[in-house]
């Protein structure tokens, strides 16, 4: 035995849903890690399962997952890798029965222990929970959510860490949940090593810090890093980050040797300042964490040690996603070039809108950019005269279907019928997309219940 | 004299329904306080009138030599039901880091961007 203080790795293998393929195997390849921590969800993403159970019952999960976990599946059954994700979805049961045909296909059925966490499905109790007085009302606006009933596609409470825990003390080595908060993926598992009570606020609020450093992936280790960018080494090999803990809540980030990336300070304090709101209140079902607290210092190469981080208790509330149908929109978009590409492309734009108008058609908002003039930095990067190309792009939204589709025939007959010098419409007619929005609301934490199954 | 933020921070952003915050971090410990007392939410507001249509908050994080700015109504709406092009607000960093301040000579000197006389 050596004196050294125990640690817990936990890796990053996945920031939503969409991101990087190979980044769950090479993490558990690339050295030795105790738990793979793979997030799933973002707002929208919970509606979009909801349509496909609703198309399907036997889906509403995050797919990729079942492949992801096919890559690692031989670090979780021979080598005691554990692995937490929130990939369950609206249907963590389906994932579950999944997985398991997975690893019986694998010939690892028997050494994997599915914890299935659920519970924060709401869906279906809506009506009562209005009529018991919980109101659900827009935390942004206020509004009730009367306004937007009959619309709702899916409710998920966000759930904190407890009942990952209960799963990993019961044996579990894959545990799926629902709709996790993001932290909770990778405090779980430090509370359940280190056997954090429930109001060490301190270390809790130490774990909740780890999972923001980690849950977004490579964002922290070199990804989208604004600090000296074009010196970060070999970004097609990046490495994505690990947080070595330590007992009192202290940990390192850091990362597989031979990776690429960058782990330094200015890389994580990117991350860490990353969707942050009122930083001495970050709110989850578990603890309040201050980030005023957060104490970062280098460690060597690629290591960071983040310490000092106190935390307070938890609000009696638990924060609700909440999806609804909001209509309809479309965007489309041509390039204009020199010369003159701005103008000519102001000139569209105008010839566009007053066809709209001439064709009666009604929308919500319209909205036009130029990109490669103003369109993520408005007038302050100056008026685009200048510009090489400019591609328009514009953008309807509204309740009516019918204007939109046919909004999204208007723009192809400027080619002939427009200004000159214009391209780029081989994509052909922007589509129509249904819109799912989002809608936050908080609720009670004594009306969610959640429960924990563990299968072979 | 006449400082540009991108020449003494960098920046990261993101959203949260339709506001976007940008958290702005010193590129030297000894910057921060040029940030602190210069990078107001007055001047973020005036920095970026026209182009968000709410309140500016902001938060100090010394600890990290940061502010956090919210820009509230800044995303056309944000999430799904936003027609912009950057509708996460990912790049509302970099035009934070756009603004030009005016410090005085004292402060250049003690924060090292301009030499002792």
């Amino acid at each position: 035995m050596s004196d050294a203080p125990r640690t817990v790795r936990v890796a990053s293998g996945q920031g939503f849903w969409g991101d990087w393929l190979e980044a769950p195997r090479r993490q558990v390849e690339g050295g030795q890690v105790d738990y793979l921590m793979l997030d799933y969800l973002a707002e929208v993403t919970m509606s979009i399962l909801q349509k496909q159970k609703e198309r399907d019952p036997k889906m509403g999960y995050a797919r990729d997952f079942i492949g992801a976990m096919e890559s690692v599946f031989p670090a979780v059954a021979e080598r005691g890798v554990k692995v937490i994700a929130n990939a369950g979805g609206v249907n963590p049961d389906a994932c579950a029965d999944a997985l398991l045909v997975a690893a019986e296909k694998s010939g690892v059925r028997g050494k994997i222990r599915i914890g299935v966490v659920t519970g924060d499905d709401i869906l279906d109790r809506i009506d009562s929970l209005l009529a018991e007085g919980h109101l659900l009302a827009n935390m942004d606006t206020g509004e009730p959510l009367s306004t937007i009933r009959e619309r709702v596609l899916s409710a998920n409470a966000y759930i904190g860490s407890t009942p990952i825990v209960e799963a990993l003390e019961r044996g579990a080595n894959v545990v799926v949940i629902g709709r996790s908060t993001d932290t909770a993926l990778t405090m779980a598992p430090l509370r359940h090593e280190f056997g954090w009570k429930a109001d060490d606020w301190n270390a809790l609020a130490s774990g909740i810090v780890a999972g923001h450093i980690l849950e977004c992936g490579a964002q922290s280790s070199g990804g989208n890093c604004l600090f000296d960018w074009r010196n970060i080494p070999d970004l097609a090999n990046v490495g994505y980050p690990i947080a070595e803990a330590y007992a009192d809540g202290s940990f390192v980030i850091t990362k597989h040797p031979n990776t690429g990336g960058r782990i330094n300070v200015p890389s994580v304090t990117e991350q860490l300042v990353y969707e942050m709101g009122d930083p001495q209140a970050y709110i989850t079902p578990d603890v309040v964490a201050d980030f005023t607290s957060i104490r970062v210092a280098p460690d060597g190469e690629n290591r960071v040690r983040v310490h000092g981080i106190t935390g307070a208790p938890p609000t009696p509330f638990l924060k609700v996603s909440i999806a609804y149908r909001a209509g309809y929109k479309a965007v489309g978009s041509l390039v204009y070039s020199w010369p003159d590409a701005m103008e000519k492309a102001e000139l569209a734009d105008r010839i566009l809108r007053e066809r709209l108008d001439g064709l009666g058609l009604k929308f919500d908002h319209i909205l036009s950019e130029f990109v490669g003039a103003n369109a993520t930095h408005g007038a302050l990067a100056g008026d685009g005269r200048d510009a090489p190309e400019v591609q328009w792009r514009i953008g309807v939204r509204g309740n009516d279907r019918a204007a939109v589709e046919r909004f999204t025939r208007e723009i192809a007959p400027l080619v002939l019928n427009g200004p000159p010098s214009v391209t780029g419409f081989a994509g052909g007619r922007p589509k129509v997309e249904e819109i799912v929005a989002y809608w936050p609301a908080l609720l009670d934490k004594r009306a969610v219940t959640t429960s924990v199954r563990v299968l072979e | 004299m006449h400082v540009r933020l991108l020449d003494i921070a960098h920046a990261r952003s993101g959203d949260k329904g339709d506001t976007a915050n940008v958290g702005l971090i010193a590129l030297k410990p000894e910057w921060y306080p040029i940030l602190d007392k210069y990078v107001t939410r007055d001047r973020v507001a005036a920095h970026f009138s026209g182009q968000i249509h709410g309140a500016v908050v902001r938060f100090e994080l010394p600890n990290l030599g940061a502010l956090n700015f919210l820009l509230h109504g800044a995303l056309d709406g944000g999430g799904t039901l936003s027609l912009k092009t950057d509708a996460q607000g990912k790049v509302y960093s970099t035009a934070l880091l756009r603004l030009v301040i005016d410090i005085t000579d004292d402060d250049a000197r003690a924060s090292g961007l301009l030499a002792a006389p």
